[in-house]
């Protein structure tokens, strides 16, 4: 007797696409998903909770391991929301200097999303060729802070080390560089016929969707949706350079493809007039005490990171640990689409439209 | 030699010379194999900025792949508890075993040939499609799931590439009038390169032949992003390469192959070139062709399967279709002026 069934196929949490210990439990008809649950947690160490028992300037370091990619944002974001609770007063070199780093971090994470994303749909080189940008990157933070991923560098108040002779000058010559580079990426990659064909149309939805799921980042943008907290709730120094914020319509992968590009050089630009109005002098932490301490009450702060929006709230008592600490982590909340968007779907758009979401698992599991 | 020797009366000592004559052309085939994949690392290192193999063997490398078999002999060879077992070991032995038989027929000049069959195209594309039968068996025995989809893409990506393959050889059988491989070039002697006169079924007999070899941008049943590693996703050691022998031996195939139908085989490009052998010609040419596999693998992201398939059917088969159409009506002009 000749029947059909179902099958259970386990994807990850060791697969080459899942971007880290990512499970999918998937029901399968032949090569078409019926089902698809989402599970996570793997890498789950219980920052918040931790957090709890730290000192404001100790949770730093846990917070470069949420999204590892782009570790300068996280460091913010912690700062910021206790620098708002303290009302600090940033000197302008410290604000510059966290700005370009934490662009350079968008760069990073960016060309990061590129290759991989380009290793899914089965290209390999052109993760190579993202890689060496991304390494002349990653030098220059090191030069800055010392570290190559983690970086640990912003502090409340400022920042921890002053840029180097010559720094702002590399940076200043990697621009138009990346520029250049980004040129060749469309020429390899944007029209090339058979990666066309892969993410066009695949993973769409809604303006709805995407607002309804809480979606941030590119995976909002690419609705048509022109929300950009850098633009529309200026954070830092952001308002004082000029750029655009790239929107899309399709609500595909292509479109989310064409706005993180699109995004790439943005960052450039910001990065070439933060760079221009570098402050020549001037220093690089505020006046804070030795031991910071929160005052009561409780703060929500949120920016733009490259992955979306990560807020931070904190709650104080007044003591130098903060009372409850949570993280809006961005990755974790585009995620929760993935089930709606996989179903009648394909294994060779699994990938696609998984990729195309950009999640950190480091983010995602918290 | 090898005539009057199928000629005559078989025996002992037949047996012995065509057992040694086999023997040869396995070690001529292993020792290109070992260094294509070379070349093709190193090539695929120059193009992805890495220096590719530059430890054993000198600064070249030239090592790295007898360094990579001897690791391969040694690793345990392990059988999955659940897997069938008999088809499991015989699955790696029947993808491999045809592509070791096909190079039988390939003039490699117009006297180094081991097997000058009067239908050696044929003979060819026939025994050539067995090699499915190996991947699918390897997949199903593996009782493994994405091995099992591996298997499954593999099946249908071959029948659907090895139509518009055939298809687009039938346009240079026309233009030479026999499928011996032999005569095939002796037409392009006469007649010029079927690059020339085939344009087009020059490109289907790439693209086709491309996913023939499961290679990027057809690569769909090892899709190591997707599935894992495909159909050999349980095998290891010497078993897993075997299927990765298979593999390369049937890029020597296919660009012998191609070299052979389109590019004039053994013959220079010009008259006045003539005193260099045929060999280095067959060399050459066939270097650019691999050359060109590999360019192409580093280039190009991973086709759907669903666009696989359309692509096959739909563009391919009846681009060949109207090349065979478009031969024959050439060919019927040619013969009135």
């Amino acid at each position: 007797m000749l029947r059909t069934e179902e099958m259970l196929l386990n994807v990850g949490p060791q697969h080459p696409s899942t971007h880290g210990v990512f499970r999918l439990v998937l029901k399968i008809d032949g090569e078409i998903i019926k089902e698809a649950k989402p599970v996570i947690g793997y890498l789950h160490r219980g920052t918040e909770k931790l957090a709890e028992n730290l000192q404001y300037t100790q949770i730093i370091p846990y917070t470069d391991r949420l999204d590892y990619l782009a570790a300068m944002t996280n460091n913010y974001v912690l700062c910021h929301a206790v620098e708002t609770m303290m009302d600090l007063k940033i000197p302008d070199r410290a604000e510059y200097l966290r700005v370009i780093a934490m662009e350079l971090g968008r760069v990073a994470s960016h060309l990061v999303w590129w290759g991989t994303y380009l290793l899914d749909i089965g290209a390999v080189s052109p993760f190579l060729y993202a890689f060496r940008e991304r390494e002349m990157i990653i030098n220059m933070l090191n030069e800055l802070s010392g570290a190559r991923l983690t970086f640990n560098y912003m502090r409340v108040g400022g920042v921890k080390w002053d840029a180097p002779e010559g720094w702002i000058e590399k940076v200043g010559e990697f621009i138009p560089y990346m520029r250049e580079q980004l040129k060749g990426y469309h020429d390899l990659v944007t029209g090339n016929e058979i990666f066309m064909n892969r993410v066009k149309g695949v993973g769409r939805y809604t303006k709805e969707d995407a607002i309804n799921y809480s979606l941030s980042g590119a995976n909002l943008r690419c609705t048509g949706v022109k929300w950009d907290l850098r633009k529309d709730e200026p954070y830092s120094i952001y308002d004082r350079f000029d750029f655009n914020v790239p929107v899309q319509e399709g609500g595909d992968a292509w479109a989310r493809y064409h706005v993180r590009l699109a995004e790439l050089e943005e960052s450039l630009k910001i990065l070439e007039q933060a760079v221009e109005q570098f402050p020549k002098e001037g220093e690089i932490l505020a006046k804070v005490p030795k031991i910071i301490k929160a005052p009561k009450g409780e703060a929500y702060v949120r920016i733009e990171s490259p992955r979306g929006e990560i807020g931070c709230y904190i709650a104080s008592d007044g003591k130098k640990e903060p009372y409850r600490l949570k993280f809006r982590r961005p990755s974790f909340y585009n995620l929760q689409i993935l089930p709606k968007l996989l179903e009648g779907e394909n294994i060779a758009n699994l990938i696609a439209i998984l990729g195309a979401i950009d999640i950190v698992l480091g983010e995602v599991d918290g | 030699m090898v005539e009057e020797l199928l000629q005559s009366q078989p025996g002992l000592l037949n047996f012995g010379i065509f057992f040694l004559l086999a023997t040869v052309l396995l070690l001529v085939v292993l020792g290109f194999v070992t260094y294509a994949i070379l070349a093709e690392r190193k090539v695929m290192g120059f193009m992805q900025l890495r220096h590719g193999p530059n430890q054993v063997g000198g600064r070249w490398g030239l090592l790295q792949t007898v360094a990579d078999v001897l690791k391969l002999l040694l690793k345990e060879d392990t059988i999955p508890k659940l897997a069938d077992r008999p088809l499991f070991i015989l699955a790696p032995v029947i993808a491999f075993a045809p592509a070791f038989m096909v190079l039988a027929t390939i003039p490699l000049t117009d006297h180094l040939q081991f097997a000058d069959i009067g239908v050696g195209l044929l003979y060819y594309i026939a025994i050539s499609g067995l090699t499915t039968v190996g991947v699918v068996t390897g997949g199903w025995a593996s009782n493994n799931k994405y091995a099992l989809l591996g298997g499954m893409r593999a099946a249908a990506q071959m029948i659907s590439y090895e139509i518009p393959l055939v298809m687009s050889v039938i346009g240079v059988i026309l233009f030479a009038g026999s499928l011996n491989l032999n005569d095939i070039v002796a037409a392009q002697d006469e007649q010029g390169w079927f690059i020339l006169w085939q344009p087009i079924a020059f490109l289907v007999f790439i693209i086709a032949s491309v996913a023939e070899l499961n290679r990027t941008p057809f690569d769909l049943p090892e899709a190591e992003s997707e599935l894992v590693a495909g159909f050999h996703v349980e095998y290891s050691g010497f078993r897993w390469a075997f299927f990765m022998l298979a593999e390369y031996v049937y890029l020597f195939a296919m660009a012998s192959l191609t070299t052979v139908l389109f590019l004039g085989g053994w013959l220079p490009p010009f008259d006045f070139l003539g005193f260099i052998p045929g060999a280095v010609w067959f060399a050459l040419k066939f270097s650019v062709v691999i050359f060109f596999l590999v360019w192409i693998r580093v280039t190009f992201p991973r086709l759907r399967a669903d666009q696989l398939m359309e692509f096959g059917w739909k563009v391919l088969l009846p681009v060949a279709l109207a090349n065979i159409f478009l031969t024959a009506l050439v060919k019927e002009l040619l013969k009135l002026f």
